[in-house]
């Protein structure tokens, strides 16, 4: 990704910024929340450095066999549709983003979070915890299979219910390319009325939403759904080393 | 009028609406757009909970200390349902990651990233004093960390930059620093505590941390 110059200087990778009418902007006026945490004032801008351009190494070491399958809990099977999710992660330039660790939780069948703060009167499944972690293989896949999260009511407004989702984390290579975000499903009739959802401008949406994949189906076992993930890609710019005396030679 | 009656068509080739004939060919490489970000809502604790989350550095590390601090809403209520991250350069200004053009650096103990919540009302994250870092324009930066913020309430993470109050010298020749207004640079850093440094990220308010476009 980064060479050096002849000359002792540097060349680094400039990450590209995504037209903010295709971003998911901070603060969006239909999600309450957003109110009183939204930063108002504008960001300054930061051209990338050494820290931006650089990211830690999360690898293997983090993932355990059975992170990746989400059925299988507690020695029992977790109620609700199984489903296969996969996909690439990959930067704008359709490069694949290998060893990258991705972690993702979700609501069970019924839409309810094992966790404190989720009270609404759904059932805990005894069999499901909610959480997997997997790292992409060389050519940038990732797969896991768990079970279809049901949709869930949130308070928002009047009626709110949140659209079917997966929550994902991901690091790429860099401190520019880290994204949290969430997969829906094709279709949901939730997404007319669900602010998280319409916060996404209208030309990416499509970007958020999984595809059905019927060649992943599992033959008496599981549907598929593919979902290929974007990191910001890279142009490569020189940068100026302090000073080529510090420079002790090993370079990558 | 007949309405089968269809006038013969133009000698020369059809122009299309824009003016511009389609090809079918890309004019420029082809990008696919990003992935659009959403909240890490209520219940990030089910994913993102680490049990070495806090250690950037391993216990016991010479010189480590702590850096605490608090994220604040608009309100001045403490946001307890926040994660906070840091990634930050080691001792002697190196990263531990193949990207950084330098090589990757070891550093004992070091592993240059942390993940905080915040339930108890305060992030925490054990690290080291990181060293300089070239700036790119002939220059050294000032010790820093890079910080992002998840929380419920905002849709992206929002990304600053500890710097640390005991490093005046450094902090005054740092370009980042420079492109910062100097009635805000305060809310970037870091003050010394018994155990280490505070730094309170305040998401909106008169003492609005200042935050980076990256
Ligand atoms: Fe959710």
């Amino acid at each position: 990704m980064t060479r050096s110059t002849s000359d002792g200087g540097l060349v680094l990778p400039r990450y590209l910024v995504e037209d903010p009418s295709h971003r998911t902007p901070l603060a969006y006026p239909g999600y309450r929340s957003t109110a009183l945490r939204a930063p108002l004032r504008e960001p300054v801008d930061l051209p990338h450095r050494l820290t931006e351009v650089t990211g830690p190494v999360l690898g293997e070491d983090r993932v355990q066999a059975h992170d990746a399958d989400l059925t299988w809990r507690n020695g029992g099977e977790a109620v609700g549709q199984r489903i296969l999710v996969h996909g690439r992660v990959l930067d704008s330039d359709g490069r694949p983003v290998p060893g990258a660790l991705v972690e993702v939780w979700q609501a069970n069948a019924a839409g309810r979070y094992r966790h404190v703060v989720d009270q609404w009167p759904a059932p805990l499944d005894p069999h499901f915890d909610g959480l997997g972690r997997v790292v992409t293989d060389d050519l940038g896949r990732y797969e896991f299979l768990t079970i279809k999260p049901g949709a869930y009511p949130w308070g928002n407004h009047h009626n709110a219910w949140r659209p079917a989702h997966v929550h994902f984390s991901l690091f790429g290579r860099a401190f520019t390319q880290r994204l949290v975000t969430q997969m829906y499903f094709p279709d949901d009739p939730l997404f007319g009325q669900d602010p998280i959802f319409n916060a996404i401008p209208p030309v990416a949406r499509d970007r958020a939403i999984s595809r059905f994949s019927l060649e992943r189906t599992q033959d008496n076992w599981a549907l598929a759904f593919e979902w290929d993930i974007v990191l910001r890609g890279a142009e490569q710019t020189p940068f100026e080393a302090s000073d080529p005396a510090d420079d002790d030679g090993d370079v990558a | 009028m007949n309405p089968l009656d269809v006038p013969a068509d133009p000698p020369g080739p059809f122009q299309p609406r824009s003016g511009q004939r389609g090809s079918g060919f890309l004019t420029g490489p082809l990008r696919r757009g990003t992935t659009p970000s959403a909240t890490v809502g209520p219940y990030l604790a089910i994913g993102l909970s680490w049990a070495d989350g806090e250690w950037a550095a391993a216990e016991g590390t010479t010189d480590g200390f702590w850096i605490r601090g608090r994220v604040i809403d608009g309100a001045g209520e403490v946001v307890p349902d926040a994660m906070v991250e840091t990634w930050q350069a080691d001792p002697d200004g190196r990263f531990p990651s193949p990207e950084d053009p330098r090589g990757a650096a070891e550093y004992p103990g070091f592993r240059g990233y942390a993940r905080s919540q915040t339930l108890s009302g305060e992030f925490a994250v054990f690290t080291v004093k990181p060293g300089r870092v070239p700036d790119g324009e002939g220059g050294l930066q000032a010790p820093h960390v890079d910080v992002s913020v998840f929380a419920r309430g905002l849709l992206d993470r929002v990304v600053t930059r500890i710097y640390f109050a005991d490093e005046e010298a450094a902090n005054a020749e740092d370009v980042v620093l420079r492109s910062v207004a100097e009635a805000r640079r305060d809310t970037l850093l870091a003050v010394p505590t018994g155990d280490g440094y505070r730094f309170d990220v305040r998401l909106q308010g008169e003492s609005e941390t200042v935050f980076f476009a990256v």
